[in-house]
């Protein structure tokens, strides 16, 4: 089996399990318990199976030919157009499946105990099934119009898991919220391969890039067209990993079950600009302009994006604001050339966050559906795995060695250092950046494990789990039951249930070892493994200037520490900190919590013009030219003539008599005339 | 004899016919006046047979015996049914059909 067959293997498994489980939900009812959990989780994990071989295949090719493309048929090979079904496997691709499905296997597990009691449970998996499979068509498309086909199926399981628990009005406004923008998300993704597509001719990524080194686009830097276009992409990796001013979606999607949460909205779609930048580098090398605004917009969110989870007290939304922060480093890293830094930064981001969301999901289960900080503490004593699971995903965002993110992240920053120039200012912003993150992970951490603990850890330490008397929306305080389109009864609590353990075990492993992969001036795994998919760039760097090596690695660590001293000092030795800050700078704690005032802004400058413009068509121009005039005219002109018609059918047989001998005596004059 | 007079004699009848169904009112004499005009263009059919010494118009004119035939019964079933009903037998009353 070569490695494209293996890699098309790693397409068709998710999407069986999605289709098995859609087309047989009610058959497998009478299965033994839960067995549509494990058939995705089967499903997903013969994918990461096939993934490991499409790995060990492509490392039997030489380095320069390990870019393989396979084409399965072709929708539409005419003049100009090649729309074929096709896929790319290089080291890039297979870098996203194996960390996509590598990922997603462990998240299935983890919702098997974690959606146990729920009524929608096979729809449930069918979506993530669902999901999956479309994360890894978008991440093994070879051409375009494949990718555009990923990209839009992933917004779609998006909205579907998002609005999973149909009958909350919360969530559902979220899946809305989260399929609008990404749509707009789409529609720059289509519109930007346009700009390419008009001048290098061919929907194929390679020949794509082929010929714009070629100089499809001239032989100079930012062409007009070009750079279009690559701004154009921007958008759409924006509107997919949330960054600004496109990341509204991201902390409502936290409506979705946590899970959810974990897959889609840590570890792997909203990567996908990611992927989308590091995928079109050979473009965007050549518009640099566009690279400059994706770093600096990086670079914006990972700052104000950590500055708002200083002050949010929904852990899923503080976790989630992180995550958007995260990304932030991401894009900037892949915009400035730190592509292995940037994707690096994106597994151990992967391991250590879904991590994150899975601990919380189990506070969450224990708190019987309650997200807010503020009624957390103390669970250190009741939960220590999750606790220890925490700490360690904790540490690792915050960056502290060994921990894996702290190699990542302070490679993405070595590199942007690197290139000089204003790119000290994005430097600069990334270590801000780093001690927000660790102030607040911590303050996460120390609100929901230490302190005096609340009534609910103090029965799970009892031996029981807490059931709140009526189910409510933690977003609205609504009461709720837990019929279908609901959640479940009772959420389940790591400590008890072994496949939440299992999962939260292996992410926690991953958190702690990933960073072995690559630590500077020892081993270098991703930097080589990825080289032949950016053997064209010139930013590709893997040697490092080792002055600033150093010195980076070192204030990553003193700035990781200090953050965790201060939220030690404000949330544990001084409790009444927090709050005399508060009062001191109201104005800034009230923006922080509004989280910039960025959801009012979009409301003002583009929802409450678009409902005006649509209040206007439907008053003015709806009502006077379409209903009016062009409805009415033709109606009226209709009608009109039906009544002209009509008046000739005056129901006197005698007149229609008469008619006919006077028309047949007209006809018989004619031709006598005639002849 | 000159063809020409049958031929007028059967225009005559036909036109009288039409006339018949155009003026009259009652249904019974508007189906008489059809009859009227049928055996005017039998009279024609039978005329032109002779006139080319073939039977083929003979037949035509049996054809059209049969169809009047049919056509007066149930001509004159609708008269009967419209006398149960009560409904006026008058073709000018009869106007459902007005658009």
């Amino acid at each position: 089996m070569s490695a494209t067959t293996s890699a098309w293997l790693v397409l068709a498994f998710p999407l069986a399990g999605t289709l098995v489980i859609a087309a047989g939900f009610r058959w497998m009812d009478s299965l033994p318990a839960r067995s549509a959990g494990w058939i995705a989780t089967l499903a997903i994990f013969l994918s990461f199976l096939a993934s490991v071989g499409t790995l060990l295949r492509l490392q039997h090719h030489a380095p320069a030919h390990r870019q393989l493309v396979s084409s399965l048929w072709s929708y539409a090979s005419t003049v100009g157009i090649d729309a074929r079904m096709s896929i790319l496997v290089d080291p890039l691709s297979v870098f996203m499946i194996l960390v996509v499905s590598g990922v997603s296997t462990l998240i299935h597990l983890y919702s098997i105990a974690y959606l146990d009691r729920d009524r929608g449970f096979a729809r449930y998996f069918s979506y993530l099934n669902f999901f999956v499979f479309s994360m890894l068509l978008l991440v093994l498309a070879g051409n375009f119009l494949l990718l555009i086909v990923g990209w839009a199926f992933v917004g779609a399981a998006s909205y579907l898991l998002i609005s999973f628990w149909y009958r909350r009005t919360t969530a559902t406004r979220a899946g809305i919220k989260a399929f609008v923008i990404n749509v707009v998300g789409d529609v720059g993704l289509v519109l930007g391969t346009y700009f390419i597509f008009k001048h290098t001719g061919t929907l194929d990524l390679l020949g794509s890039f082929h010929a714009a080194s070629g100089g499809a686009f001239g032989h100079g830097t930012d062409n007009g067209d070009l750079l279009a276009g690559c701004l154009l992409l921007l958008v759409g990796a924006f509107a997919k990993s949330a960054q600004i001013p496109l990341h509204t979606w991201l902390p409502d999607a936290m409506e979705g079950p946590t899970p959810v949460s974990a897959l889609i909205h840590a570890a792997t779609m909203v990567t996908a600009g990611v992927y989308l930048i590091a995928r079109m580098h050979p473009l965007f090398e050549l518009a640099p302009a566009a690279q400059d605004v994706g770093a600096v917009i990086g670079a914006a969110t990972l700052l104000i994006a950590g500055t708002i989870g200083l002050a949010q007290t929904d852990i899923k939304r503080v976790i989630a604001y992180s995550t958007m922060s995260q990304i932030g480093y991401m894009i900037m890293g892949v915009s400035v050339g730190a592509y292995a830094a940037g994707l690096f930064h994106l597994m151990t981001h992967a391991f250590f966050k879904a991590l994150l969301f899975m601990a919380a999901g189990s506070i969450i289960g224990a708190m019987a559906g309650e997200q807010s900080l503020e009624r957390m503490g103390g669970f250190r004593k009741a939960m220590p795995f999750t606790y220890g699971c925490f700490l360690i995903g904790g540490l690792a965002l915050s960056g502290i060695p060994p921990f894996s993110g702290f190699f990542s992240k302070d490679e993405i920053l070595l590199v942007t250092g690197e290139r000089g120039g204003w790119h000290w200012g994005l430097y600069v912003v990334g270590y801000i950046g780093a001690l927000l993150t660790a102030i607040y992970t911590f303050r996460m951490i120390f609100r929901a494990f230490h302190g005096e603990p609340v009534a609910e850890a103090r029965e799970l330490s009892a031996g029981e789990r807490h059931h709140a008397a009526v189910p409510t929306n933690p977003a609205t305080g609504e009461e709720e039951d837990t019929d279908v389109g609901f959640p479940g009864p009772s959420h389940t609590v790591a400590e008890r249930a072994l496949p939440m353990r299992v999962a939260m075990g292996l992410l926690a492993l991953g958190s702690i070892g990933a960073g072995l992969l690559q630590i500077p001036k020892v081993d270098f795994v991703i930097d080589d493994f990825l080289k032949p998919s950016f053997a064209d760039s010139s930013l590709y760097a893997t040697h490092t200037r080792n002055g600033l090596l150093a010195f980076g690695l070192v204030l990553g660590t003193v700035i990781g520490l200090a953050g965790i001293a201060i939220a030690y000092r404000v949330w544990v030795a001084r409790p009444g900190t927090a709050e005399a800050v508060r009062a001191r700078v109201r104005p800034l704690y009230e923006l922080l919590v509004n989280a910039w005032y960025f959801d009012e802004l979009i409301d003002l400058l583009v929802v409450r013009p678009a409902t005006a413009a649509g209040r206007f068509a439907k008053d003015t121009f709806e009502r006077l030219i379409v209903d009016d005039t062009l409805i009415g005219g033709t109606t009226g002109l209709v009608r009109a003539g039906s009544a002209a018609v009509r008046a000739a059918q005056s129901g006197f047989v005698r007149y229609y008599a008469a008619l006919l001998v006077l028309g047949v005596t007209g006809v018989g004059f004619y031709f006598l005339l005639q002849s | 004899m000159s063809i020409a007079w049958y031929l007028a004699v059967s225009a005559i009848v036909f036109a009288l016919g039409a006339l018949g169904v155009m003026t009259r009112r009652n249904p019974l004499v508007v189906l008489l006046c059809l009859e009227l005009m049928l055996n005017g263009a039998n009279l024609a059919l039978i005329a032109f047979s002779r006139m080319w010494g073939n039977g083929d118009g003979q037949i035509l004119a049996i054809v059209v015996m049969t169809v009047a035939a049919c056509e007066v019964c149930i001509g004159l079933g609708l008269i009967v049914a419209i006398y149960r009903r009560h409904l006026p037998i008058d073709v000018d009353e009869l106007r459902e059909l007005q658009g």
